[in-house]
């Protein structure tokens, strides 16, 4: 493994390119932890990504790595077909919450239950960004979105969906957290739960799920500052953040 | 389409299910992902069994869905990759078909149709041939669709899908019936070693020693679709110039020309035999590639003076009928004999057909009846 070099700098598996994303969205963060990880992993050419269908589509434009598209919801099949294709390939795929959660939903628990060796990042905004701020599946209850616009109602729109809870009930997952990009202590959490997710597929151990608790200050309709407030107390609060599969095992709260 | 240097040695009483899935062995097909649907579960359960005795990869995936698109994984990561299903599950499919198509990927998907529309019936149908040669999924796209008509065929055709999807970058279908791949006949295995793939400069495989590269289909810089749709358009003219299969049989002086593809074709051909002893001048044209259509055969055979009128015969409601009378355009009158209802017709059927045909055709011209 290579050692982080001191000071900031760009890592060499991110491209130059200009991220679309908006100001104070997580995904720039969580892509640059990512990059940094494939860095210090030294996996960065023998990795494969899958990006989704959501605000990460372009994802293949910031990665110095090759990635696939997916149909929307897909990602894990695609990765599924890639890894049993290349088994000896880092495979990852990086997928919002109305893609991995709802249209995906079956291809996430099915590929987690066969145990695929691959890396599930999830990237939970509790909106769809794209599109323009739909509810998606981890909305919170009363939470206003494009379409819930009196807020979400429990009663006739579901519950928020815990993925890393929902996960957990398989046997065949090996390494399952969740983190919130909250802010620096966040980052530096979301970084370590990266490493290790990569790490597990490296040493060749099984299936890893990442969930991140991310900001989407636009939709949230809020300051950058606030929406991380929203990530850390709010989203946190529904979605609690921790481990909840090590090597193999589940770990109880 | 390019023959692979075959070598036919044994000869084994199969299935057109399991002949198929053996084809797919042979040419070198490295991952498998199906579902089950019938009528054609020999062929996934053919596969659960053989292709991990090989070190191959057989994946009963979750959904139809779910199966296209590790089809399309193991297709981005190089592999030859296969799924196969019927009506219902084809229709599933189509999602994947179209991002394969939209991102030049190979692959080979084998549709055993049953009836429809719906849940339909699990009887033979050819129900399916507007979804599989137009289109089938949202976009501007084709697919090489191939139709066999024995088990010998459905080994020989995906064999053949195989290299067609690797030649051009293009998922293939073959498409089948409950009754073709229901249907147990001696085969011919290829013996073979597989033919070779060509190389996939394009297959992401990691970035060691050359730039990063990806595979998309989304394409929203200023004309890029544009641009995009037209190298597609370029692919599929390329296809139709050299890849357009089709067999005669009497045609040379025939009267009355039966233009039939898949089981109805096999049916007809019986048909043309017991027509000629009867003193029916008939013939049989048999599209074996749906797409490309051979338009241009059709509008040959059905200019020449000779030929009275054409009858198309399929199980189904008239869907190749209408790329037959785009071909013949106006040159001669075509009827059509439909079997929507997952019954295959006898030869009986077809022939009193044609002579009903025959009897109704007046000064040379046979009015246009409605479907």
């Amino acid at each position: 493994m290579k050692t982080p070099t001191s000071g900031y700098q760009r890592p060499a598996s991110l491209t130059d390119a200009a991220m679309h994303y908006c100001a104070g969205c997580g995904h720039s963060s969580v892509h640059k932890l990512l990059a940094e990880v494939l860095d210090e992993l030294e996996i960065r050419e023998r990795t494969v990504g899958v990006a989704p269908v959501g605000c990460a589509v372009f994802a293949y434009f910031y990665f110095k790595c090759d990635i696939s598209e997916a149909a929307h919801g897909r990602a894990a099949a695609v990765a599924t077909g890639i890894k049993r294709a290349l088994p000896d390939r880092i495979v990852f795929s990086y997928q919002g919450d109305g893609d991995l959660a709802a249209i995906g939903l079956t291809e996430t628990v099915h590929a987690a239950n066969r145990g695929e060796p691959i890396t599930v990042i999830f990237i939970n905004n509790t909106v769809y960004g794209m599109t323009g701020g739909q509810m998606a599946p981890t909305t919170l209850a009363g939470q206003i979105t494009a379409t819930s616009p009196t807020g979400r109602n429990p009663a006739t729109m579901g519950c928020p969906i815990r993925m890393c809870e929902l996960l957990n009930t398989l046997e065949q997952p090996y390494y399952i957290e969740r983190v919130a990009l909250d802010g620096h202590g966040g980052m530096v959490a979301t970084k370590k739960a990266l490493l290790t997710a990569f790490q597990t597929q490296v040493s060749g151990k099984g299936y890893s799920f990442v969930e991140v608790l991310s900001p989407c200050p636009t939709h949230f309709r809020c300051s950058p500052q606030d929406s991380l407030k929203f990530v850390g107390q709010k989203m946190a609060a529904q979605f609690p953040v921790r481990i909840f599969r090590k090597e193999g095992v589940p770990v109880h709260a | 389409m390019k023959k692979p240097e075959a070598a036919f040695f044994s000869r084994v009483l199969m299935m057109g299910n399991e002949a198929a899935a053996e084809g797919a062995i042979r040419a070198g097909c490295q991952c498998y992902f199906g579902y089950p649907i019938t009528p054609q579960n020999e062929l996934t359960a053919y596969m659960a069994k053989h292709m991990p005795e090989r070190g191959r990869v057989f994946i009963q995936a979750e959904s139809e869905v779910a199966a296209i698109s590790m089809v399309f994984g193991a297709s981005v990561a190089g592999a030859r990759a296969m799924t196969s299903s019927s009506s219902p599950g084809i229709s599933l499919k189509q999602e994947g078909i179209s991002y394969m198509a939209g991102c030049q990927l190979p692959a080979v998907i084998i549709n055993v149709q049953r009836g429809g529309p719906g849940l339909g019936s699990i009887d033979p149908s050819q129900g399916d041939y507007f979804q599989a040669t137009k289109g089938g999924g949202h976009g501007d796209y084709h697919i090489i669709v191939l139709a066999p008509a024995s088990a010998q065929e459905m080994h020989d055709m995906t064999m053949q899908a195989f290299i067609l999807a690797d030649q051009y970058r293009i998922p293939v279908m073959i498409l089948a019936d409950g009754r073709v791949g229901q249907m147990m006949e001696p085969v011919r295995l290829y013996e073979d070693s597989p033919p070779p793939a060509p190389p996939k400069p394009w297959a992401l495989t990691g970035a060691k020693g050359r730039p990063p590269q990806y595979i998309r289909s989304l394409f929203m810089e200023e004309r890029a679709l544009e641009k995009h749709n037209y190298e597609l358009q370029a692919c599929y003219r390329q296809i139709t110039a050299t890849e357009i299969k089709a067999e005669e049989t009497e045609t040379g002086d025939c009267e009355w020309l039966i233009a039939a593809w898949g089981t109805c074709a096999r049916i007809s051909k019986g048909v043309v035999q017991k027509a000629r002893a009867q003193g029916i001048k008939a013939g049989l044209v048999r599209p074996i590639t749906l797409w490309p259509f051979p338009h241009e055969r059709l509008a040959r055979l059905a200019r020449r003076s000779q030929v009275k009128a054409l009858l198309v015969v399929e199980m189904n409601c008239g869907q190749m009928l209408e790329d037959v009378r785009l071909a013949v355009n106006g040159a001669a009158p075509v009827r059509f004999s439909g079997y929507p209802g997952g019954r295959v017709p006898t030869e009986t059927d077809v022939l009193n057909a044609l002579i009903e045909l025959t009897k109704t055709n007046h000064h040379g011209k046979v009015e246009q009846p409605a479907v």
